[in-house]
């Protein structure tokens, strides 16, 4: 009971984890791109690295805050503009394979011991030179709190059953979440959205009532980041889905059904697709940029797996849908965890030791990246229909 | 307690292999440092120079908190020191204690000590003064133009089957590099492992990874293609595959560097250009092997019928050629070649990695589409070029960083004028 506990809320702490949410966010990105346009970008992960850079290279020489942001956007911008301009009017393949090799391209350059003074080229910029102006604009003090005042503890005790009562509803409220989303139940409009809302409120009080984890108000990774980071990820949930809501939204998804039909009613389709790649790369720059606020911009880190990554990510929730890149990145960090733990915890070590469990959950990771897409390339939360993509 | 038992267990493993690493003609009797687990750890090294072992050299070793530690190098050139804190140290060569003709190239570096229990090792580059006198830029760039033939070559072979399977299915295989590490991985396994003979084991290595190619088709590609799976999502089930075979690897193998021979191998000097002996009978293997492939693609029926099927598929199937046995081929014949190139790798590099191939990814990717997606001839030529363009640029001014991306960088600049590559025809483009 208590392993099985430990290993839950490990997965919960993954869960909330701001780099959970810095990876949505850049996975909502990658949506614009391949699951509404059909852009086949494999380099969002240099889209976030330019981001951090740009993020925390001019804050650590002294600029504000702000400038940094604008010049992280400003280097994903020019990123986007220079890759799509050659590869835009070709084949989907030219631009998958300029995109990945262009973010290997900044990721050499960014560990290159010739621009250790600004990107301290392998090892990378420690997350303390930079960190400091977001951390004081925070208001939640100093100090450590965990969500809820109460938890399952002050419940006879923490007794089994009210764990596994509580297990059970919360899955049981997930997978009706998932119904509702999917456009299971018969309703609609204002009352689909109460349902979804309440739903969501319920489920989120639950499991931090049933996984209750500590953390400083303010510290390096606190509530405040993480706070913020998710507070960013809903919010580009909401900005796509204004999007793709929108006209232009409608042109995407048909430049990525039938390009030539769109050509053929007299839109610009190197324009829009232009566009998309643009809007995309700055949601992986922002990404990046919350990616790299609990931790330290790592050139490494942030390399062809974490793209990978994201596709995995948003295969898992479903491409073009509006809370599948969240699901997805939530449902892959959570799960990569929950294998390793429960790895580390059933195999004994002669059969897998520690490292192998790693390595073990990154196997498990490829292999079901292999599975969704052979056998439900729509993901949790996709229409199948909607979802033939062919570049 | 079961990570000190760990630990130890990997100290063990490891033993051998620094042993080997460091032994060269081991007569004198050299204090070694061991490394405990969760005790200690060890920095170690031979410091030599390219002719002999520099003796009584002294050596500061500065820990992360400050303290400074002195050693001399013994009379095979070793030195050891003993540490008991993770991070990283500094070591620097005190250069009074040189003998004259010798010269620091690298006397001063930081070494990463990532936990106890292991041996850590640091080479100090040193070399005799009139060394470094005798390389000319023009000698450079022969050798370097050496190397680079050398890597084209291997990238050749990998690249390509890459291209094959692209021109006959249309399916960018990412998976690929990890053909490539998987043929030195196995070459470790039988030859070193098992002790087969070099080329009984690296035939054995070729007809196991061309197997691979067979099943992978048998169990998982053409099931696909029957159910009519988009190109797209196909190339992500190969980047599943990747993903799955590199973690593979490093489960089996772990992080570290396995060399498929365990003793060094001998070098040869011709005019300027010294080379291992290993890496001449690599090179001519790669010549036989991609004449005969490009051989049996002009002058063979069945190399015929594969040039058809990549050209139109559906043209070459109305014709009355099987394509599906026609992929299968290309499928077995792709993965028995880069299986090869994997071996002939770690052969001349000295060694393979988990992640080795993903490492020359994309110099494949660059390679075949540079050449023209598809077109076999075009991937030789392109991996050609690559295999140059990676070794001159440090020669030629690029900062040594920068060699992978300036090939990347050649490709984009090319995608740009013309993106159907240089072999390639333009209406495949588009």
């Amino acid at each position: 009971m208590d392993t099985i506990q430990f290993i839950l809320n490990g997965m919960m702490r993954e869960v909330l984890s701001p780099q959970t949410a810095a990876v949505a966010i850049a996975v909502i990105g990658l949506n614009i791109h391949f699951g509404f346009t059909g852009l086949l970008n494999m380099g969002q992960s240099g889209f976030m690295l330019l981001g951090a850079y740009g993020f925390a290279i001019s804050i650590s020489n002294g600029l504000p805050m702000i400038v940094g942001v604008l010049l992280g956007f400003g280097a994903a911008f020019i990123f986007a503009l220079v890759l799509g301009a050659p590869t835009l009017k070709l084949r989907g393949d030219y631009l998958a394979i300029v995109t990945i090799s262009a973010a290997e391209i900044i990721r050499y350059v960014g560990r290159s011991a010739l621009l250790v003074d600004f990107t301290g080229s392998a090892q990378g910029i420690p997350g303390s030179q930079y960190t400091t102006p977001f951390r004081n604009l925070s208001f939640f003090g100093d100090g450590q709190f965990t969500l809820l005042p109460f938890n399952y503890q002050d419940v006879a005790d923490g007794a089994a059953w009210v764990r596994i009562l509580g297990w059970i509803v919360v899955v049981a409220g997930i997978a009706a979440l998932i119904y509702l989303l999917r456009g299971g139940a018969d309703l609609k409009g204002a009352s689909k959205g109460f349902a979804i809302a309440g739903l969501v409120v319920i489920n989120l009080f639950l499991l931090f009532f049933l996984f209750p984890v500590p953390y400083q108000s303010t510290g390096v990774s606190g509530w405040w980041v993480r706070f913020i980071a998710w507070g960013l990820a809903f919010l580009c949930t909401f900005l796509v889905f204004l999007m793709v809501r929108s006209p232009w939204g409608r042109l995407l998804r048909g430049i990525r059904e039938d390009e030539d039909a769109i050509r053929s009613l007299g839109k610009n389709v190197f324009a829009i697709k232009m566009q998309a790649l643009i809007i995309g790369g700055l949601f992986g720059a922002l990404g990046g940029m919350v990616y790299v606020l609990s931790s330290s911009v790592q050139p490494d880190s942030m390399g062809r797996s974490l793209t990978f990554f994201c596709y995995t990510a948003l295969l898992l929730g479903g491409a073009a849908t509006i809370f599948g890149p969240v699901l997805g990145s939530v449902i892959f960090f959570a799960g990569r965890i929950g294998i390793k733990y429960t790895a580390a915890a059933y195999v004994p070590d002669s059969i897998m030791n520690n490292q192998q469990t790693e390595q073990f959950s990154y196997i498990v990771v490829g292999v079901a990246l292999m599975l969704i897409v052979i056998f439900r390339p729509q993901g949790i939360l996709g229409n199948k229909r909607e979802l033939q993509f062919n570049v | 307690m079961l990570r000190g038992v760990a630990g130890l267990i990997l100290a063990l493993l490891l033993a051998p292999f620094l042993a080997l690493i460091s032994s060269g003609s081991a007569s004198a009797v050299d204090v070694l440092c061991m490394a405990k687990p969760d005790e200690t750890a060890c920095i170690a090294g031979t410091l030599r120079t390219e002719e002999s072992p520099v003796p009584d050299a002294t050596i500061t070793v500065t820990s992360p908190s400050g303290e400074e530690q002195e050693v001399q190098t013994s009379e095979t050139g070793k030195w050891s020191v003993e540490v008991n804190e993770p991070g990283e140290y500094t070591v620097v060569l005190d250069k009074e204690s040189l003998p004259d003709d010798v010269v620091i190239g690298q006397g001063e570096i930081t070494v990463d000590v990532a936990r106890l229990g292991v041996t850590q090792a640091a080479t100090l580059d040193v070399r005799t003064g009139s060394y470094s006198a005798e390389t000319s830029k023009v000698d450079e760039l022969i050798q370097s133009t050496v190397n680079g033939l050398r890597l084209g070559l291997l990238l050749a072979l990998a690249s390509v089957g890459l291209s094959l399977i692209y021109g006959t299915t249309g399916l960018s295989n990412f998976a690929h590099a990890e053909q490539v590490t998987l043929g030195g991985i196995l070459g470790y396994f039988l030859i070193n492992q098992h002790g087969l003979g070099l080329w009984i084991g690296g035939l054995l290595v070729v007809i196991l990874c061309a197997f691979t190619g067979w099943f992978q088709d048998r169990i998982l590609w053409q099931p696909l293609r029957r159910r009519g799976l988009g190109l797209t999502q196909m190339m992500i089930v190969t980047i599943g595959l990747s993903l799955a075979l590199q973690y593979v690897y490093q489960y089996t193998v772990g992080a570290r560097t396995v060399r498929v021979l365990q003793d060094n191998p001998s070098v040869r000097e011709i005019g300027p250009v010294t080379i291992t002996n290993q890496s001449i009978v690599a090179m001519l293997i790669s010549v036989v092997v991609l004449a005969a492939v490009g051989y049996a693609l002009l002058r063979t029926r069945v190399g015929r019928a594969t040039r058809a099927v990549s050209d139109n598929p559906a043209l070459a199937a109305a014709s009355g050629i099987d394509t599906d046995r026609v992929i299968r081929l290309v499928w077995t014949t792709a993965m028995g070649l880069a299986g090869l190139s994997g071996l002939l790798y770690a052969l001349v590099t000295n060694g393979i990695k988990w992640d080795s191939g993903l490492q020359i990814l994309l110099l494949l990717f660059a390679a075949v589409t540079l050449g023209g997606l598809g077109t076999a001839f075009g991937a030789l030529v392109g991996a050609l070029i690559i295999g140059l363009v990676v070794e001159l640029s440090p020669v030629l001014g690029m900062p040594g960083d920068f060699k992978y991306a300036t090939a990347l960088l050649i490709l984009i600049l090319l995608l740009l004028v013309r993106p159907q590559g240089l072999l390639g025809k333009p209406q495949r483009v588009g």
